[in-house]
């Protein structure tokens, strides 16, 4: 599972409470369940067992105790080694394939390079299929036979759904990449007071908390 | 099984910073790549990403503004039209998609011609002919029409006749895009087949399944060469 690295991901701009990470984890990935506070707390809990996370600071301010939690060194490296390591490319890779695109754009700071993940993710998703279509065709005219042929589509047509979608965030990269190039050889108007990679994200933040 | 590339190979083909621009658009930017014996290779990339041009200039058809081409061992360059022509009617296969076989002729003078043209004795060039036929498993259809053929069938006549010289490299431009998924599968397997005795199969594609059997992929993007995956 990928959380303990997107939380490392949420992590890179700066400490936060879980408060926080749980609401910026929702606003990147608008299209699955809203993470549980529970949740957020017990990988907050298992990083820092592992020294990958760093409690820097409690505050109460009235409220309830909160603590502020910091990605460490370790923590960059191992999410910059899972970004570097393609999604296992099953029939249904999808969520983590979007996943890491989608942490990889958050985390250009912290050296990770989108388009390097795109591009190694194309070739594990070609090699799967070229396994799958290169393995011994099941015998035809059995029920066994019929079935694992089904099942042999149903993985090859969901890894063809996954590229076609790895080609259009290629497209949409080079697009952004391109604009940003135009956009930033003129001076800009106002100072920009959020990270640079933020703008490649191809979607907005305020467009993902409004729905 | 394939070979693929080792440093001992000679490359049966080598695009060495092979640049083209039709009109001021430029097609082909700096392209260079290699193809060893046995191997297969998918040269992918969205339509207008320089597929085709890329397959037209290796295999001879249109000569780059810029870059070098060796094919089989013979630097383009120097070669003048009608040697290039030889070249392709007798070491070169290949398969568009869109059939081009002669409609008054017979699938096995179809099949037959590069043979004839070669100056084969028509006897000896339908002889040849009924095998790759057989080969194809098209012997029925040996005396009908071009225009009595279904898509796969014609398309599999059109490889026997690519094959029937026994090219030591095959291209083939989108050769299953207009076929059914079982059709196209026949098609690949045969172009496929020329691995076994050592000979290339160029597979110009925009088809991931398609892509997906090669040994090594390509991938064009507005003429460059934006991505090179081996896929063993």
């Amino acid at each position: 599972m990928s959380m303990a690295e997107i939380h490392l991901a949420l992590l890179l701009a700066g400490p936060r409470h879980g408060y926080d990470l749980k609401h910026a984890h929702d606003a990147w990935f608008p299209e699955e369940r809203p993470l549980a506070f529970g949740q957020v707390y017990a990988t907050l809990a298992r990083l820092v067992r592992d020294g990958l996370a760093e409690a820097v600071d409690t505050r109460s301010e009235g409220g309830p105790e909160r603590t502020l939690y910091a990605v460490t060194d370790a923590g960059r490296e191992r999410l910059l080694a899972w970004l570097a390591t393609p999604a296992p490319p099953a029939g249904v890779a999808g969520e983590d394939v979007v996943r890491k695109t989608v942490v990889a754009l958050h985390s250009a700071a912290a050296g990770a390079d989108a388009a390097a993940v795109l591009s190694g993710q194309r070739t594990a998703h070609l090699k799967r299929m070229r396994e799958l279509q290169r393995s011994t065709p099941p015998a035809p005219g059995s029920a066994s036979g019929l079935a694992e042929h089904l099942a042999r589509r149903h993985a090859l047509l969901h890894l063809d759904a996954d590229l076609r979608w790895l080609d259009e965030a290629v497209e949409a990269l080079r697009t952004s990449a391109a604009h940003d190039l135009a956009t930033h050889s003129t001076p800009p108007a106002t100072a920009p007071d959020d990270s640079p990679q933020a703008h490649h994200a191809p979607t907005q933040h305020s467009e993902e908390s409004t729905r | 099984m394939s070979t693929g590339p080792s440093p001992d190979q000679v490359p049966l083909l080598e695009l060495d910073g092979v640049s083209h621009a039709y009109a001021r658009t430029p097609a082909l930017r700096e392209v260079s790549l290699t193809v060893a014996p046995g191997e297969v290779v998918a040269v992918t990339g969205s339509s207008g990403s320089g597929k085709s041009t890329l397959l037209h200039v290796a295999a001879g058809l249109l000569r780059p503004q810029a870059g070098r081409v060796h094919l089989l061992g013979h630097d383009l360059a120097g070669v003048d039209a009608t040697a290039r022509a030889v070249l392709r009617r007798s070491e070169i296969g290949i398969v568009l998609q869109y059939v081009q076989l002669v409609p008054d002729l017979p699938v096995l003078d179809n099949v037959a011609l590069p043979l004839t043209l070669n100056g084969s004795s028509l006897a000896a060039a339908r002889t040849a002919a009924a095998d790759a036929l057989a080969e194809v498993g098209l012997t029925d259809a040996a005396s009908a029409a071009p225009a009595e053929l279904s898509g796969g069938q014609a398309q599999r006549a059109a490889v026997a006749r690519a094959l029937i010289t026994s090219p030591r490299i095959v291209f083939a431009d989108e050769p299953v895009a207009s076929l059914d998924p079982v059709g196209g599968r026949q098609v690949l397997d045969l172009l496929r087949g020329v691995t076994a005795r050592g000979a290339a199969l160029v597979l110009i594609t925009h088809d991931n399944t398609v892509a997906a059997l090669a040994d090594r992929e390509v991938r064009l993007r507005q003429g460059s060469v934006e991505h090179e995956a081996v896929l063993r």
